[in-house]
């Protein structure tokens, strides 16, 4: 019974201390982490959309509720002003969730760039989403509005050949990155005046 | 007689140097020797562990009850490479993204619960410090060897740096998990007619 008591509080004692430990550890190296999987995931994309933009879009980044969850939102700079934003949208590829990161023009609504941040598609096949500029260039000043489809649904998009699924998903990412923006324009250009 | 500090840090250098002699923790030197600087990363994870769980492991010796020790040794190693896991992804990044699943297994590596269990349950502080440093830097130093032979021969380059001309052929054998099997069993085969006379 005693060596049975003794067990119990070892264990007990042991797993509170290590949980507590974690637990303060994870809430101090939280914030550094965020910025690290920002710098090496993310920013990647953030930076290509960006290209010659004289700020350091990870660093001026802002967050807006949306619904439940948090978005972030990076602002480029271009000739002084703070026009465009970079933030991220999902859409249903062909193995999983692909991450999409779109920049707009918020003073004449058109896109200024894609890039494909995570993703889990065939290597070779639907990656190419991602490798290949062609297809991230059709976005290219399009209006970020309404929805988009691939050329075969009736839609604008010129998918990749060979990846149809992945190119729909990428559609349906732009669509809701869409949704997004249209929502959020007046809260968007409201922020983006603070980086003047 | 029992060994003297020294003693207890060198024989992880040379005698029991993991994973040549000990031959244990196998998974992992197959799995991030294919360049050097992940083996140096790797083995300092390894160290940090190491010695972490040694010595917590040697200190709690006595209130740990034996029933349940196994237990107790996984809690603190976890712990240990919980720690490394997140400094890692907060200061190292892109080191992380190339071990990945490598340091989370560093709980199951073999040496790592073999020491505690074999060598600071049963002794005290400072030899367990002594036996988990001189065993984690010996894991390193074969690490690092094996890297170096694949890496230069697999990608002909060694830690990142291009050493052969443009017209060198990689032997990309090497840098793949046969290359790593084979490496192994010559560094192996070297070592012990070294070791025997």
């Amino acid at each position: 019974m005693r060596e049975m008591l003794k067990m119990i509080i070892v264990l007990t004692v042991l797993c509170s201390f290590s949980g507590g430990l974690l637990a303060a550890l994870r809430n101090e190296t939280m914030e550094k982490i965020e910025n690290q999987q920002l710098e090496f995931v993310r920013g990647p994309a953030i930076r290509d959309i960006l290209k010659g933009s004289s700020n350091d879009p990870i660093a001026d980044r802002f967050k807006i509720k949306v619904g439940e969850t948090e978005k972030s939102f990076f602002v480029g700079k271009f000739d002084g002003k703070t026009e465009t934003v970079v933030f991220e949208s999902t859409g249903k590829g062909f193995g999983g969730d692909i991450g999409l990161m779109l920049g707009v023009n918020i003073a004449d609504d058109k896109i200024t760039g894609i890039g494909v941040t995570t993703h889990s598609e065939t290597p070779g096949i639907g990656s190419r989403a991602q490798t290949d500029p062609r297809f991230a260039a059709q976005f290219k000043g399009v209006l970020l509005t309404g929805d988009f489809k691939v050329k075969n649904e009736g839609g604008q998009v010129d998918a990749i050949s060979g990846a149809t699924v992945t190119s729909k998903g990428i559609a349906v990412a732009v669509t809701e990155a869409a949704k997004t923006y249209t929502s959020l324009k007046p809260q968007l250009a409201e922020k983006l005046k603070g980086f003047k | 007689m029992a060994k003297s500090v020294t003693q207890e840090f060198t024989k992880g250098l040379w005698a029991e140097i993991p994973p040549f002699r000990l031959v244990l923790g196998l998974c992992p030197i197959l799995a991030v020797t294919k360049s050097v600087e992940n083996a140096i990363g790797m083995g300092v994870a390894v160290i940090f562990v190491l010695v972490g769980s040694n010595v917590l492991v040697s200190m709690l010796r006595k209130i740990i009850p034996s029933k349940v020790r196994i237990a107790c040794f996984i809690i603190i190693v976890a712990t240990f490479v919980t720690v490394v896991e997140l400094l890692m992804q907060a200061y190292t990044y892109p080191l992380f993204l190339k071990l990945g699943i490598f340091i989370p297994l560093i709980v199951v590596n073999c040496i790592v619960l073999g020491r505690a269990e074999a060598f600071a349950y049963k002794n005290g502080i400072i030899p367990s410090f002594a036996d988990g440093l001189g065993l984690g830097i010996g894991f390193t130093i074969s690490l690092t060897a094996l890297a170096a032979i694949r890496e230069v021969l697999g990608s002909g380059t060694f830690y990142g740096n291009q050493i052969f001309g443009p017209s060198f052929q990689p032997f990309n054998f090497m840098v793949e998990a046969p290359g790593a099997f084979v490496c192994l069993g010559l560094m192996l085969c070297a070592m012990n007619s070294i070791g025997k006379k």
